[in-house]
C-alpha cells in the first residue's frame, strides 16, 4: 500500500505537527490511531470538501442534506425518503463477497439510523475487462455477496448499473445504494445532548477485523493488495437484520436522544462524531464494550471495523426499555460511557486513562487541500467513416456484447420482490417501489457514464446527473433530488483532481438547471493501483417521487400497432459511443454535449404526456442510442417494432448518442406532436410497433428471439467461462 | 378465519404475508413471536418466508426447534391450517410435518424469478379455488429450493395426490419438479414459491391470490 505517510500512523508530516500543537505534547499510539482514522481522506473529505461545497444542497423538499448518515426528503403523506450511496471498492477488490457484502450492511446502517425502514438497494458496479483474469472472480463474489446480504435482511435490491473496462483490472468499483421511508417528524440524528447521559452500544461484539479499513481506503493499491485483506470487515446480515429491528422498535419510544452507526473507523469516528456535533465531551471504559477476542488493545477496539454495532445517547430512564428491547433482539447492549461537559474524548481501559483528546480542535483542524488540477484538454473529434453496413450487425455486436448484454445474471441472484412493493424491478429505466400501504410510489435510479467522464469531465459530470433525472421523469416520476458517490484516482496527482474539479463543477450546474439538490454522498479516492486510475466515475443516485402508480410508465412495448414518437433532437453524436467502442474498437471523440435547457424541457414535455395518461411506452435514450432503445423496449414486450424515417438510414441517426430524448410508444401520435410543437419540443414519428422483429427502414430486420438469444447468452456464458 | 403469521429472528416476508392474508380475510392477521410458548387461538398458521435464524446450520433447521414450533406441530395434528412459503416451507420438512428435503438450488446460486406453476391437486383448502392443471405465475426467491425425497416418498407422494404445484420451468433442480407438497391430512402445504408476492396487480400478478381467498372462505 502506498500514499499517506506509514510514519505517523499515516499522517501527512504538516498533519502530525498540527496533531503536536493541539495536544501538546506528542500523542500515544491510541491518540495517533483516532487522529489518523479521523483524518484520514476517507472520514475527513480532505481532498474533496473544498469542491463539494460548490454543490446545490437545498431546496423546498430538503429536511435533511449532507452531513448526516443519509439526505432525508419530503415525499408527502407525512413521510421522508432516507436515501444515501456508498463505495466499498478497496474491500471488495481484496476480499470481494465480504467487501460487497459489508458495503450493503453499511449504507443500510446509514438509513435506517435515521429511523427509516430501509425500502430499497441499488448498486453500481465497474468491474476490469471482462477477458482480464481477476474479472470473472471478482464479478461473481461481488455479485454473490450484494445479494447474500440484501437477500438475508429482506431488503429488495431493485435496480442498479454493471460495466467493464481495462481502466478497473487494479481497482473495481462498488457502490452501494440504500433508500428508506421514515415519518418525516421521526428522523433521528447524530448530534449528542444532554450531560451525564448514558452513550450505549449495541449490536455485535467488537473484533479485530476491518482496522485501518479507514486509512486502507484512502491510499492506492500495488502488487501487494492482497495482504490487506485482514483490513476486510466481515458481515453478519442476519445480525444486521436483528439490529434494523430492534432500532426501529426502539425509535418507536421516546428512549433515544441520538443515534449513529459505527462505519468507518468504528468506536472512534462514531463516538467523536456524536460528541463534536453536541458540542460536548465524551467519556467511555472500552472494558465495558462487548468484545469478540480477549486481550485486544484500547487501539484494536478503537479502530475496528467489526460490522452491525451502533452507539446511542439515550436519555435518563431509557436504558431499561433499551435493554429489554436489545435482549428481544438477541443483541448486545452496553453502556460504555456518558456524556460530559469537558469537550473531550477521554478513553478508559483496565483503570488507566488510554487516550484524552480535545474534540473541537481535532475536528476544526482537520486538514482541507486545495489540490492543484489541470483541466483535461479537450478530446480530438473521432473521425468516422460512411458506414454502409448492415445496422443490425452492429446492433448484435453491441446487445450480444459486454457493455449492451442483459444483466439478469446479475439481477436474479438478488431478491428484487421481497416487501411486497416492488412495482418495477431491474432492468427498466427507473426502478419503481410503492410507498406502503398507498397508491403512490419512489422511483430510482444510479447513473453515470464514465467513458464520457474520461474525456470531458465537466461534460459528463452534467451527463450523470441528466441521466438520472431523465431515468426517473421516464417513468413518469417527479425528481426530487440525489445522492452521489464520487469514485477517482490518486487525487494528489493533478491530472486525477482536475477530473474531480471537472466532474463536480458539470454535476453542479446539472443539479442547479434540473432541480435536484443533492443531499448526501460519498467520495472514495485513491482508486489507483501502479499509476493507472479507475475512469472518473461520479456515480448519481437519484430518488423521484409518483403521486399515483397508476399514471406511470414503463419501458416494455405493450402491444402492436402503436406509433413510435422520437423526443429530442438528433444530431447523430458518435464520440465516445458505445457504437464507436463495440463496433469500431475505438474510444474517442467528445462525448456528446449536454444542453440542460433542452432536458428540462423535453423531459417536463414527456413527464406531463405520461401523467396525462397519453404514452404507452417510454424509455430514456442513453448508451447506443436510438435502435439499441428500440431493441430494448421491444425485448421487454415482445413486440417486434419498425423504425421508418429518414434518421434511420445513417449510422448516426440509429447510434449517435445526443442527449435530453426518449423514444415514446403512443396511440395518438398527431396530437402528441401538435402538443411538442406548442411547447418547442423536437419531436418526430419515427415508426410503430407490432410484429415479431425489430426491423430499420424496411431493409434490415432481426427477429425479437434472435436478438432475445444473443441479449440473454453473453453473461452467463462469459461467467461460465465461454 | 383466525390467522397468524409467526415471526422468527430473521423472517422477513412476514409483513408480506400478513398484507396478503389480511387483503383476502378483511380482518387483522396476529404476529406470533417464535419465543411465545403458545399459539392464539386460530385456524391458520403461516409460517413466512426469510432467512430464520440467519440460515445457520441449515435453512429451517433453528426454527424447527424454536418454542412456538411445538405448539405448531400439536396444532397441525389437531387439523389446524399451516402453510409454509419458502423458507417456512423450509421449516416444515426440518421439523417433519413434511417429507423430504431442501437441498441448495441445482445452480447454487440464489434465483429470483418468477416461474410458471401447474396446479397438481385441487383436493386441499390451499387450492380449492383453483382448477386442476390452472397454470400460474409467481416469483420463487431462494438459495436452498431444490426439492429433495428418497424415490418411495415421492411415488407416495404423487400416489396419494399430495404434490400441491409442479414447475413447469423448474428453477432450482427440484425432483419431480415438485414445488409445493401436501401433508397427508392435506391441512399442511409447503411450498418455494411467493404467492404473497403474486397477490396485487401493480406488483405484475394475481395468481396468489386464489390461495389466500379459498383460505379465507
Amino acid at each position: 500500500m502506498s500514499g499517506p505517510n506509514e510514519e505517523h500512523g499515516g499522517l501527512a508530516p504538516d498533519e502530525y505537527a498540527r496533531v503536536l500543537e493541539i495536544l501538546g505534547r506528542r500523542p500515544n499510539e491510541v491518540e495517533l490511531g483516532i487522529f489518523a482514522a479521523m483524518w484520514s481522506e476517507h472520514c475527513s473529505y480532505k481532498s474533496s470538501k473544498k469542491w463539494l461545497r460548490t454543490l446545490p444542497t437545498d431546496a423546498p423538499c430538503v429536511l435533511q442534506g449532507p452531513g448526516e448518515n443519509a439526505g432525508a426528503v419530503d415525499i408527502g403523506g407525512g413521510l421522508a425518503a432516507i436515501f444515501k450511496m456508498e463505495s466499498h471498492n478497496h474491500p471488495s477488490f481484496i476480499e470481494p463477497y465480504q467487501g460487497a457484502a459489508t458495503g450493503v450492511g453499511g449504507i443500510l446502517r446509514d438509513v435506517f439510523t435515521m429511523g427509516a425502514r430501509p425500502v430499497a438497494i441499488l448498486n453500481a458496479l465497474r468491474f476490469g475487462a471482462p477477458d482480464h483474469e481477476a474479472t470473472r472472480r471478482l464479478a461473481a463474489g461481488v455479485v454473490a455477496g450484494i445479494g447474500g446480504y440484501g437477500n438475508c435482511v429482506g431488503v429488495p435490491t431493485v435496480g442498479g448499473e454493471c460495466s467493464f473496462h481495462p481502466a478497473c483490472n487494479g481497482n473495481i468499483l462498488v457502490n452501494a445504494m440504500a433508500v428508506g421511508i421514515a415519518p418525516a417528524d421521526r428522523i433521528f440524528r447524530s448530534a449528542a445532548a444532554g450531560v451525564g447521559n448514558a452513550v450505549v452500544y449495541v449490536g455485535s461484539r467488537t473484533g479485530r477485523d476491518g482496522i485501518h479499513g479507514a486509512t486502507m481506503a484512502s491510499a492506492t493499491f500495488d502488487d501487494e493488495a492482497e495482504q490487506q485483506r485482514p483490513t476486510v470487515q466481515v458481515g453478519d446480515p442476519f445480525t444486521g437484520k436483528l439490529l434494523i429491528e430492534a432500532c426501529l422498535e426502539l425509535m418507536g419510544t421516546d428512549a433515544i436522544v441520538a443515534i449513529q452507526d459505527m462505519g468507518a473507523a468504528g468506536l472512534t469516528s462514531s463516538a467523536f462524531e456524536m460528541a463534536s456535533k453536541g458540542g460536548l465531551g465524551v467519556e467511555l471504559d472500552l472494558d465495558r464494550v462487548p468484545q469478540r477476542e480477549e486481550g485486544m488493545s484500547a487501539y484494536e477496539i478503537m479502530l475496528s471495523e467489526s460490522q452491525e454495532r451502533m452507539l446511542m445517547v439515550l436519555r435518563p430512564g431509557g436504558e431499561e426499555t433499551a435493554a429489554a428491547v436489545f435482549g428481544k433482539w438477541g443483541l448486545e447492549f452496553a453502556v460504555i460511557g456518558r456524556l460530559t461537559d469537558t469537550g473531550r474524548m477521554a478513553l478508559s481501559q483496565h483503570g488507566r486513562r488510554v487516550a484524552d483528546l480535545p474534540i473541537r480542535p481535532l475536528a476544526d483542524g482537520s486538514p482541507e487541500y486545495d489540490r492543484p488540477w489541470t483541466r483535461t484538454p479537450p478530446a480530438t473529434p473521432a473521425t468516422i467513416s460512411p458506414d454502409n453496413r448492415d445496422p443490425m450487425a452492429a446492433l448484435r455486436s453491441i446487445l450480444g456484447g459486454p457493455a449492451g448484454a442483459s444483466r439478469r445474471w446479475i439481477w436474479e441472484q438478488y431478491d428484487h420482490t421481497v416487501m411486497g412493493d416492488t412495482v418495477g424491478g431491474p432492468g427498466g429505466d427507473a426502478a419503481v417501489v410503492r410507498i406502503h400501504g398507498t397508491g403512490r410510489g419512489l422511483a430510482l435510479t444510479s447513473d453515470c457514464t464514465p467513458r464520457y467522464c474520461l474525456a470531458d469531465p465537466v461534460e459528463g459530470g452534467r451527463q450523470a446527473v441528466a441521466e438520472a433525472w431523465r431515468n426517473l421523469t421516464a417513468v413518469g416520476a417527479r425528481p426530487l433530488a440525489v445522492t452521489d458517490n464520487l469514485n477517482f484516482g490518486d487525487p494528489e496527482r493533478p491530472e486525477v483532481m482536475g477530473q474531480f474539479v471537472g466532474c463536480i463543477q458539470g454535476m453542479g450546474e446539472a443539479c442547479r438547471a434540473l432541480d435536484v439538490p443533492v443531499v448526501s454522498g460519498n467520495v472514495s479516492l485513491y482508486n489507483e493501483t501502479n499509476g493507472r486510475a479507475v475512469l472518473p466515475t461520479p456515480v448519481v443516485g437519484a430518488v423521484g417521487l409518483l403521486e399515483d402508480l397508476a399514471a406511470r410508465t414503463g419501458m416494455a412495448l405493450p402491444g402492436p400497432g402503436l406509433a413510435l414518437v422520437l423526443v429530442g433532437e438528433t444530431r447523430g453524436h458518435l464520440g465516445r459511443s458505445l457504437w464507436l467502442e463495440a463496433v469500431e474498437g475505438r474510444e474517442e471523440g467528445p462525448p456528446p454535449p449536454v444542453d440542460l435547457a433542452a432536458e428540462r424541457r423535453n423531459g417536463d414535455f414527456v413527464r406531463a404526456e405520461i401523467r396525462a395518461g397519453r404514452v404507452a411506452a417510454c424509455h430514456d435514450l442513453s448508451d447506443g442510442g436510438l435502435l439499441v432503445a428500440a431493441a430494448e423496449m421491444a425485448l421487454a414486450g415482445g413486440v417486434g417494432a419498425a423504425l421508418r424515417s429518414p434518421l434511420v438510414d445513417a449510422v448516426a441517426g440509429l447510434f449517435g448518442e445526443d442527449q435530453a430524448r426518449y423514444l415514446l410508444a403512443v396511440e395518438d401520435p398527431e396530437g402528441m406532436l401538435e402538443r411538442a410543437a406548442a411547447a418547442g419540443v423536437p419531436a418526430l414519428r419515427i415508426g410503430e410497433t407490432g410484429g415479431g422483429a425489430l426491423t430499420v427502414g424496411g431493409r434490415s430486420s432481426i427477429s425479437l428471439d434472435e436478438l432475445r438469444g444473443l441479449h440473454e447468452a453473453w453473461m452467463p456464458a462469459w461467467i461460465a467461462g465461454g | 378465519m383466525k390467522a397468524v403469521v409467526i415471526v422468527f429472528p430473521g423472517s422477513n416476508c412476514d409483513r408480506d404475508a400478513k398484507v396478503a392474508l389480511e387483503a383476502a380475510a378483511g380482518r387483522p392477521v396476529a404476529m406470533v413471536w417464535h419465543g411465545d410458548s403458545e399459539l392464539p387461538p386460530t385456524d391458520l398458521v403461516v409460517l413466512p418466508g426469510g432467512f430464520s435464524y440467519g440460515d445457520y446450520l441449515r435453512p429451517g433447521a433453528m426454527a424447527s426447534r424454536s418454542p412456538v414450533m411445538q405448539d405448531v406441530v400439536r396444532a397441525a395434528k389437531r387439523g389446524v391450517r399451516v402453510l409454509g412459503i419458502c423458507n417456512g416451507f423450509q421449516v416444515l420438512t426440518e421439523c417433519g410435518l413434511l417429507p423430504g428435503a431442501l437441498l441448495r438450488n441445482a445452480g447454487l446460486r440464489f434465483v429470483c424469478r418468477p416461474v410458471t406453476l401447474r396446479v397438481e391437486t385441487v383436493r386441499s383448502p390451499f387450492t380449492n379455488g383453483y382448477r386442476r392443471g390452472a397454470v400460474l405465475q409467481m416469483p420463487v426467491a431462494h438459495h436452498d429450493g431444490n426439492y429433495f425425497a428418497e424415490p418411495a416418498t415421492l411415488e407416495r407422494l404423487a400416489g396419494e395426490d399430495r404434490i400441491a404445484f409442479r414447475y413447469m420451468d423448474n428453477p432450482n433442480g427440484s425432483l419431480g419438479d415438485i414445488a409445493g407438497i401436501l401433508n397427508e391430512r392435506r391441512n399442511v402445504l409447503g411450498m418455494m414459491p411467493h404467492p404473497e408476492r403474486a397477490a396485487d396487480a401493480v406488483l405484475g400478478g394475481t395468481d396468489g391470490r386464489a390461495l389466500f381467498d379459498a383460505l379465507a372462505a
